[in-house]
């Protein structure tokens, strides 16, 4: 899992990258069946998978082409898919496209940000937590405050948390859409909410 | 319990993932600690201001379209009219072995022609607002409401305590006829319980089938047919069916 990463420019990897995986789309053509069940089975969670998408690649353009890329390669393996249910397979299957795009982005010559991932996931939780521990009432905020301090929250942390607040899939789900055990799990959702915390109230000590 | 336990555990609390024991201790802790109490405190607010702002996303249409595109035309499904025409244009086949045939081929046909419309009418369900007709956690409301809307009177057993919140009723369509539709809640996830009369009264066990990646548990009782439906996994849909089965056995036994 790359850490923090900022975006390097706009890409067309994906299905560049998707050519070398030669996607046997035509096979599906004397299958119209098979293609009706896919439709109906994974294109109602378009909109689930584009969110994810735009969280996680903070490009809309990006986004798009992961996407596409999601729904040719889970058509492509929909004969083999037995579960977990469609919503987080198809996160799954997100997942691996958008590493693709993180390593070509981390080969770019700009935009690496070298985070320790592993580290930071072992330090305490209260190195986030602010100063002064009295109850502070968070200022409200609009939605593209809240989505902006979302975004800017280090991965893996961003991803857990999108995936459980935004697509609301339970822990068991999460888990098996990232490949990560549920006390996993557990523990990014403690550390994400406590850095959205206070990313709320430094961004009440100055406000735009 | 020490602050960094608990800090963990108010996030699994907040999302309802902490069983009763667990959540007992964290309130203790929460009780006893300005510090934990405040996290709590502000992570509800951060919870509710998430929820209230929607922060997903729309796919734009031109998305759709590509993505809808790149798969391959549809086909219309041969009706059953078609393959019985098939049958009857057979001239070698003799009539009674044609009846025989088509008879078989229909009934298969159907089961698996009913169980797709099942499925259709759950994601139907979950579409805004398409969810419920009636809304209540209580069986005494839903159970009437069904009274007049179909030729069965639908059992409607509330599993709340065992973990799946009954959540409303619903008249829907599956073969063309009218359908009574239960709502469950087990977690984030929908479990539609159709139920509806068939003239067979013998008990067929249940058996649990994957379409669509959907698991739907199907099983006959005492004039009804059930189709329990959802994407939760197939070991939770069997124990709510088996939850089901056995509060309907209370019930008749009672």
């Amino acid at each position: 899992m790359p850490g923090r990463w900022r975006p390097a420019g706009r890409a067309n990897a994906f299905s560049a990258r998707a050519g070398q995986e030669a996607m046997p789309v035509t096979s599906f053509n004397d299958d119209p069946d098979k293609a009706r069940r896919f439709r109906d089975a994974a294109l109602p969670y378009l909109d689930d998978v584009y969110t994810l998408a735009r969280y996680l690649l903070r490009d809309p353009a990006d986004a798009e082409d992961a996407v596409q890329e999601c729904f040719l390669r889970a058509l492509k393996h929909f004969d083999t898919y037995r579960g977990p249910a469609m919503k987080p397979w198809l996160f799954a299957i997100l997942r691996n496209v958008c590493r693709a795009e993180f390593a070509r982005r981390a080969s770019a010559p700009t935009g690496i940000d070298e985070d320790a991932p592993e580290t930071a996931e072992q330090a305490p939780l209260w190195h986030e937590m602010p100063e002064t521990p009295e109850a502070q009432i968070l200022r409200e905020r609009d939605a593209s405050a809240i989505r902006r301090m979302v975004e800017a929250l280090a991965e893996p942390f961003k991803e857990t948390f999108v995936l459980r607040e935004i697509n609301h899939l339970s822990y068991r789900e999460i888990a098996d859409a990232v490949g990560a055990p549920v006390g996993t799990v557990m523990s990014r959702l403690a550390r994400a909410r406590a850095m959205l915390r206070s990313a709320w109230l430094a961004e009440e000590e100055q406000p735009e | 319990m020490t602050c960094d336990e608990a800090e963990i555990l108010l996030s699994a609390l907040i999302d309802g993932e902490l069983d009763a024991g667990h959540v007992r201790e964290v309130e203790a802790h929460v009780a006893e600690c300005p510090r934990c109490a405040a996290a709590l405190a502000a992570y509800r607010q951060m919870n509710q201001a998430i929820a209230a702002a929607d922060l997903s996303y729309t796919a734009p249409p031109a998305l759709r379209r590509r993505i809808e595109a790149s798969l391959p035309q549809v086909r219309v499904a041969p009706s059953r009219r078609s393959v019985l025409k098939g049958f009857a244009m057979g001239s070698a086949v003799s009539a009674l072995a044609a009846t025989g045939l088509v008879a078989i081929v229909l009934r298969n046909d159907d089961e698996q022609r009913i169980m797709s419309e099942v499925v259709s009418a759950h994601l139907r369900s979950l579409q805004a607002g398409h969810l419920t007709d009636v809304i209540s956690t209580d069986q005494h409301t839903v159970k009437p409401w069904f009274n007049g809307k179909l030729d069965v009177s639908p059992p409607v057993i509330d599993l709340t305590t065992q973990g799946f919140t009954l959540i409303g009723g619903r008249l829907d369509y599956v073969d063309a006829r009218a359908i009574g539709a239960v709502v469950y809640r087990r977690r984030q996830h929908i479990i539609n319980l159709f139920i509806a009369q068939t003239p067979n009264i013998e008990r067929r066990a249940a058996k649990t089938e994957i379409i669509q990646g959907f698991n739907i548990r199907r099983w006959s009782e005492r004039g009804l047919n059930y189709w329990a439906i959802s994407d939760i996994g197939a070991d939770e849909l069997t124990e709510f069916g088996e939850k089901f089965e056995t509060a309907m056995q209370a019930n008749k036994e009672g």
